[in-house]
């Protein structure tokens, strides 16, 4: 191959990150960035909050100049769909072929979707691109009960955003909480009492059992035979990683392409990163996951940069992730698991609290809601392993900074 | 066009000519290919990534930090009394001259 060159499936957060980071670094080979959306990379995160708002700026993570500008080849609307690990060649659905020295696989996820009658009807959506948030703000112009099926963070991000724009918004949910899967119950509480407090309806320990409607859907029934009014229904019930084309040329897949610690896959010239990448580190506390957040796409992409830069080094970011829900802002850092003790640092009966979850007695994750303060801090201390114990969490006079090493005295800059 | 210059994590300076008002920092510095500028969140206040030492004679013309700027700010390792997040500041042809660090990454 004449010149060294780097291809990259998915032109998302991850995907993106690793050409930016590519060519700081100076890169001198040929960067190929395909993706299957007619988009430049853009960020989803304001999809489901300020751009239904009409509130975003703009969503694009680099202007389209600076491609051509960097060399980076995007390659827009067009979809890999086969990889030849012998040859180092990625097909494309278009039959043209991109070779490879290394190979970024940053696929992304998908929406998972809901195996009841009716889904098929207009004004149901799925909310993970920009086409998919740009006919749903236009619907949502004319939406006046809008159900919400799944209590996460896309789902209840939504439900804020709708009942702002004025919409009556009922969310269901099978879980008996909101965020079930991620959030400790005294925050789930926390926010079960706020967004009802704006008028959110809240539903658990239900499930939609089918939408009616004749072309666009007008009601929802639940399984306990309620029927709930509804011109518009957002689906948010998880994802499902895009795996497909890692599959078709017997990458190990697992609920995601798994990697090792420094996010190469079985094949040395293959990493992959970003939400479909299934990967373990010390945070985790030995099992393998997958992070859905932009937190994790652009600290893998700058892992696997640096490698390809010749300097390998595991990946041992902390996790981290936000979620704002209307006025409420969710903030996390490190990882939940279940079994942990729940601490409370201030008060959840008022507007702003954290909680501290304790894995063993060692701090293993924080959630905060309205205190940016403890959420910058959890994450230094969890990068730091600072010893802080459930007692001097519980404190509120305990200074959390006391644990942290110090930085250097330094003089003003600027 | 009223300027604005950034020195980046190694020290270069770039300088930035295409400024334009109502526009933050964050995407100023962004939109001109600054090295190593994160902004994860996109600027909702949320991430700390866009930190910026601001040259203190501009202080006074930049609107006060709300509370969560600087509650996000003030956890950092790298606070100074002249910090502030780059996507907070909006751009206006009052800052001429502007000159920002950006901060190391926490
Ligand atoms: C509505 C919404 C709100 C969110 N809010 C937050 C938030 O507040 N905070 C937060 O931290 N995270 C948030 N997230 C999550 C965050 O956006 C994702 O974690 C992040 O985008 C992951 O980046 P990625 O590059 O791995 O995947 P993606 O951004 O999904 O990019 C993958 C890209 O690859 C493309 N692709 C897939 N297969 C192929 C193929 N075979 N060929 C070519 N292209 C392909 C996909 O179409 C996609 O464009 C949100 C996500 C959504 C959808
Ligand atoms: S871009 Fe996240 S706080 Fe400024």
């Amino acid at each position: 191959m004449a010149q060294p060159s780097v291809a990259i499936i998915g032109a998302g957060q991850a995907g993106l990150q690793v050409a930016v980071s590519l060519r700081e670094q100076h890169y001198e080979g040929r960067i190929a960035l395909i993706g299957d959306e007619p988009h430049v990379p853009y960020a989803r995160p304001p999809l489901s909050k300020a751009y239904l708002l009409g509130e975003a700026g703009d969503l694009a993570l680099r202007p389209q100049t600076y491609f051509a500008q960097h060399r980076i080849d995007l390659i827009a609307g067009k979809r890999a769909v086969a990889i030849d690990r012998t040859r180092r060649m990625v097909g494309l659905d278009d039959e043209s072929v991109i070779e490879y020295d290394h190979l970024v696989l940053a696929t992304g996820a998908r929406n998972r979707s809901l195996p009841i009658p009716g889904v098929e009807l207009g004004n149901v959506f799925l909310l993970r691109t920009l086409d998919e948030a740009a006919l749903l703000r236009e619907r949502m112009a004319a939406a006046k009960n809008v159900v919400v099926i799944g209590a996460g963070f896309i789902g209840l991000e939504f439900a804020a955003t709708a009942t702002k724009l004025g919409a009556n918004v009922t969310v269901l949910d099978v879980a008996d909480r909101p965020m079930a899967r991620a959030l400790s119950k005294t925050m789930s509480a926390v926010f079960t009492r706020e967004h009802e407090k704006t008028g959110v309806r809240l539903m658990f320990n239900t499930q939609a059992m089918r939408l009616l409607g004749e072309q666009c859907v007008t009601a929802v029934e639940t399984v306990d035979g309620k029927i709930l009014p509804a011109d518009l229904v957002l689906i948010g019930i998880g994802v499902i990683p895009n795996v497909e084309v890692a599959a078709t040329c017997n990458l190990t897949v697992e609920n995601g392409i798994v990697v090792d610690e420094f996010l190469q896959t079985s094949d040395p010239h293959i990493s992959s990163i970003g939400d479909v990448a299934a990967f373990s580190n010390r945070h985790l506390g030995g099992g393998r996951v997958r992070l859905e957040s932009v937190q994790n796409a652009s600290d893998q992409a700058r892992c696997v940069a640096a490698r390809i830069m010749g300097q390998p080094d595991a990946y041992d970011a902390v996790p981290w992730f936000w979620s704002t829900q209307g006025s409420l802002k969710l903030q996390m850092a490190g990882l939940p698991s279940s079994g942990c003790e729940e601490v409370v640092r201030g008060d959840p009966n008022a507007s702003k609290c954290s909680v501290f979850l304790f894995r063993d007695g060692k701090l293993a994750c924080v959630e905060t809601h309205n205190r940016p303060a403890d959420h910058m801090l959890a994450r230094r201390l969890l990068a730091e392993r600072a010893a802080l114990t459930p007692d001097q969490a519980a404190d509120p006079t305990f200074d959390l900074k006391s644990l942290l090493p110090r930085p250097a005295a330094r003089v003003a800059a600027a | 066009m009223p300027k604005l210059t950034v020195v980046t994590r190694t020290g270069d300076e770039i300088e930035i000519e295409q400024t334009r008002p109502g526009a933050s920092v964050m995407e100023l510095m962004r939109d001109h290919d600054v090295p190593d500028l994160l902004a994860l969140c996109g600027g909702s206040r949320s991430c700390a990534t866009c930190h910026v030492w601001v040259d203190t004679a501009f202080l006074s013309k930049l609107p006060e930090a709300v509370e969560e700027e600087s509650e996000l700010l003030d956890s950092s390792m790298h606070r100074q009394p002249n910090s502030r997040l780059s996507c907070q500041i909006k751009w206006k042809d009052e800052l001429d001259g502007l000159r920002v660090t950006l901060a190391p990454e926490d």
